[in-house]
């Protein structure tokens, strides 16, 4: 079981299980690999974009870029 | 390194500090001017290593040398020698933060491709040492077959380390591919490249891996920049060399990062040690209030509010300042010259031209002040953040906020302002529905037409009609803003969509210097570049409204009752001739010939409308008369009918056509300047007048048949 990380509603720690869709690539680029402990850290008030931890840096994802990211249950 | 001058070129990640290497090497011997054609900013300087001058160039910051935005492209094109405005560099310095090794050590591991001698310069060592990261250079280095040096650019000694260091350096190319160990990954490269690469394109030699391992991931060629033939065989060749990875259960999208993300990890594991760092840092605590749910928001509008009120408030003295001098020094040179033409060309072409250029200077140095230090100190980024959801839905970037705010002031420094957008069609789209965005100069024009024609009828008790109006026209404003971009967004190709993963630095205080120079700098590229111009449409416009002259016989002869001489020349003049010819299209806009010369003059300046309806209306002495000059519009009736000129609807039809066309050449100059092809400004200037020619006349036809 997997969870897309644009369906998390909880800031909190995960791992990475895969990344998928057309933006593998871009994401994994930023070090963004399966495997790697990924923190989910808020939402913006709209909802989207979200505020991820990866690696000691901060980054900004779309709900698109998020829906290529799944977590580890 | 041997001792002949070379070109240096320092590569990196965005936020990096390589921007502060760059300033520290080179000081004040630096050029910052755009690439030719696009909007990407080229800065070079040089540096005196080892007692030899040479070239430094500051690549656009990049994550991959994978080119998907046009920054990452042009470094990309630059690194191997294949752009036209660049040398093809002799020496990299890699320069990496070492709070995040691993993905800075990603773009490393691609210029180790590129069989260029690549030197990794270590930066941020200050805050390593408060977050416990501790390096051994010297292992890394052996691992990555490079020449290493940790620095901490804000330190000076420390940079003449640097420079000391890569004066000795013993510079060669790394050996390409290091990182490879998958044997499919191999067989699939080396087919592209024989099969296709070599025989049917024109790349560099050095850069085939590279560009064998991109078409590779990405299985087609978008965004491919050189010249290739054999299309048909390329998609064929390279479809088979993916099949080869997916046979062998690898994702070709995947592969190539994974592996050199192994390597990166050989590299650094007996390099580098760190503690993991759970604890709340200062950033996370301010980020866990800036871009909090309710408060984010709200302390984005509060920095916005009092940001645009400094501007107003500090900014105003100046250009009153400015404007004063050039006036006295207009009056000054009409007087000191015998008068003529040459005086009215230098006192009302050149010098108002250069007046007109110089007196945007005080909200463009102030929104630059403003704008640096909220990037400088990351907030920026949060504040893209906090409003991305909001601006997405009409096609916009929750960075092109500030932009647009500032249009509320004046539509040129927010144009400029559209820089900090990354993503080539949000920065796009800004630009293009900015100018909608009620500015400073509309207001004497809505002033002038709401005092004369809308009642000052209360409302609701503490409301009045006019300024009901007032606050309409504003909104009006707005929202036109924001329905074109909706609907640029359907017009603009999304196949080319870059991506959006935006990183969010760590908190810094900005680095004064950086901000006055670049304020300095940003300043100076209008003065010079828009400001050319200005000033030339300042003469032609000058030239229209002065020409024919006439003489006091003619006058003497022709003129209306109470005309003034300055009201009968102009007109008579080219732009009074204009305005007569064009007052049949106009017609069902409710405008007479004489704002069709409004119209054409305030193209120098929106507020200059009031000025050119003054002397129209041949009222003597001031400019800012306008009691004077409402009585005159509300009194003003057809010759033929007797019917009064203006009616309510007249004045509703105008309000919306200066709320809506494109009128002013300032901003026409700096559309060009900042997207370096007259192809925007032109849309602009096209879309924008068909629009505001069809709302007024809907509006007139609508109000006078009310």
């Amino acid at each position: 079981m997997s969870t897309k990380l644009s369906n998390i509603t909880k800031p909190g720690a995960y791992q990475i299980r895969t990344i998928t869709g057309a933006e593998t690539t871009r994401l994994m680029e930023m070090g963004i690999l399966p495997g790697i402990r990924l923190e989910m850290i808020r939402k913006a008030p709209t909802g989207f974009p979200i505020e991820i931890k990866v690696r000691n840096s901060f980054y900004t994802l779309r709900k698109s870029e998020a829906e290529c990211i799944e977590l580890e249950n | 390194m041997e001792q002949t001058p070379k070109t240096i070129a320092l590569v990196g990640n965005p936020n990096t500090g390589k921007s502060t290497v760059f300033n520290a090497l080179t000081g004040l011997r630096q050029k910052i001017a755009n690439y030719p054609g696009i909007t990407v900013e080229r800065k070079v300087g040089t540096s005196i290593i080892g007692g030899v001058l040479h070239q430094i160039i500051d690549l656009p910051g990049a994550y991959s040398l994978n080119y998907k935005k046009l920054d990452e492209r042009i470094a990309y094109q630059a690194l191997i020698g294949s752009y036209e405005h660049e040398e093809k560099p002799d020496l990299v310095l890699a320069v990496v933060d070492v709070t995040n090794l691993d993905r800075n050590l990603f773009l490393v591991s691609q210029l180790l491709d590129l069989e260029i001698p690549v030197i990794l310069v270590l930066n941020m060592m200050d805050v390593a040492e408060q977050k416990q990261i501790t390096i051994n250079e010297q292992i890394l280095s052996e691992n990555l077959g490079i020449p290493v040096i940790s620095i901490s650019a804000k330190k000076r000694e420390d940079i003449e380390r640097l420079k000391q260091f890569v004066a000795k350096a013993e510079l060669s190319p790394p050996s390409p591919l290091a990182w490879l160990d998958s044997f499919q990954l191999r067989q699939a490269l080396g087919k592209v490249k024989k099969e296709w690469i070599q025989p049917h394109t024109n790349i560099p030699e050095s850069a085939q891996h590279t560009e064998a391992l991109r078409l590779i991931s990405e299985g087609n060629f978008e965004y491919v920049f050189y010249t290739f033939e054999e299309q048909e065989k390329g998609l064929k060749v390279i479809e088979q060399a993916r099949e080869i990875l997916e046979q062998a259960g690898e994702n070709p999208m995947a592969t190539e990062v994974l592996q050199r993300y192994d390597f990166i990890d050989r590299c650094t594991k007996d390099a580098t040690q760190q503690n993991t760092d759970t604890s709340l840092s200062i950033t996370d605590r301010i980020d866990s209030v800036v871009t909090h749910k309710v408060f984010g928001p709200i302390i984005f509008t509060s920095i916005l509010l009092l940001m645009f009120q400094a501007i107003f408030s500090w900014a105003t003295p100046f250009m009153d300042f400015i404007d004063l001098i050039f006036i006295e020094t207009g009056n000054w040179v009409a007087n000191a010259l015998p008068p003529g033409i040459l005086n009215d060309l230098l006192v009302e072409g050149v010098i108002a031209g250069l007046g007109g250029v110089v007196i945007f200077l005080p909200q463009i140095v102030f929104l630059f002040f403003f704008i640096y230090i909220l990037e400088g100190t990351g907030y920026m980024a949060r504040a893209a953040f906090v409003m991305d959801g909001f601006m997405t839905k009409v096609g916009l970037h929750g960075r092109s906020v500030v932009p647009l705010m500032s249009g509320f002031a004046c539509a040129i420094p927010g144009i400029m302002a559209a820089r900090t957008i990354e993503n080539w069609r949000d920065r796009i789209i800004t630009i293009m529905v900015l100018p909608f965005m009620a500015c400073s100069a509309r207001l004497p024009v809505y002033a002038l037409l709401i005092a004369a024609f809308i009642p000052a009828t209360p409302v609701l008790g503490i409301f009045t009609y006019q300024g009901i109006t007032f606050f309409g026209l504003y909104i009006f404003g707005i929202v036109m803003a924001l329905l074109a971009a909706a609907v640029m967004k359907w017009f603009f190709p999304s196949g080319q969509q870059t991506p959006f993963i935006m990183e969010l630095p760590a908190y810094k205080l900005p680095k004064w210097d950086v901000v006055f120079k670049n304020v300095a700098d940003r300043g100076w590229i209008f003065v010079k570049e828009a400001g050319k111009i200005i000033v030339a449409i300042s003469i032609v416009l000058w030239f229209l409204a002065s020409f024919p002259g006439v003489d006091q016989q003619e006058y003497d002869q022709n003129a209306y009752e109470g005309e003034t001489i300055e009201s009968y020349q102009l007109r008579n003049s080219f732009a009074g001739k204009f305005g007569q010819i064009i007052e049949p299209t106009i017609e069902p806009l409710g405008f007479d010939w004489k704002i069709g010369i409004g119209l054409l003059t305030s193209f120098a300046a929106r507020e200059v409308m009031v000025g050119t309806l003054n002397t129209i209306y041949s009222i003597e002495g001031s400019d800012e008369d306008i009691v004077t000059l409402k009585e005159k519009l509300i009194n003003d009736t057809d010759p033929e009918t007797g019917q009064p000129i203006y009616s309510i609807a007249t004045a509703l039809s105008l309000m919306v056509f200066f709320a809506l066309a494109m009128q002013c050449m300032s901003t026409i100059a700096i559309v060009r300047r900042e997207t370096n092809s007259w192809k925007w400004p032109t849309a602009m200037f096209v879309y924008m007048s068909a629009l505001a020619y069809v709302c007024s006349l809907i509006t007139f036809q609508v109000g006078s048949n009310l």
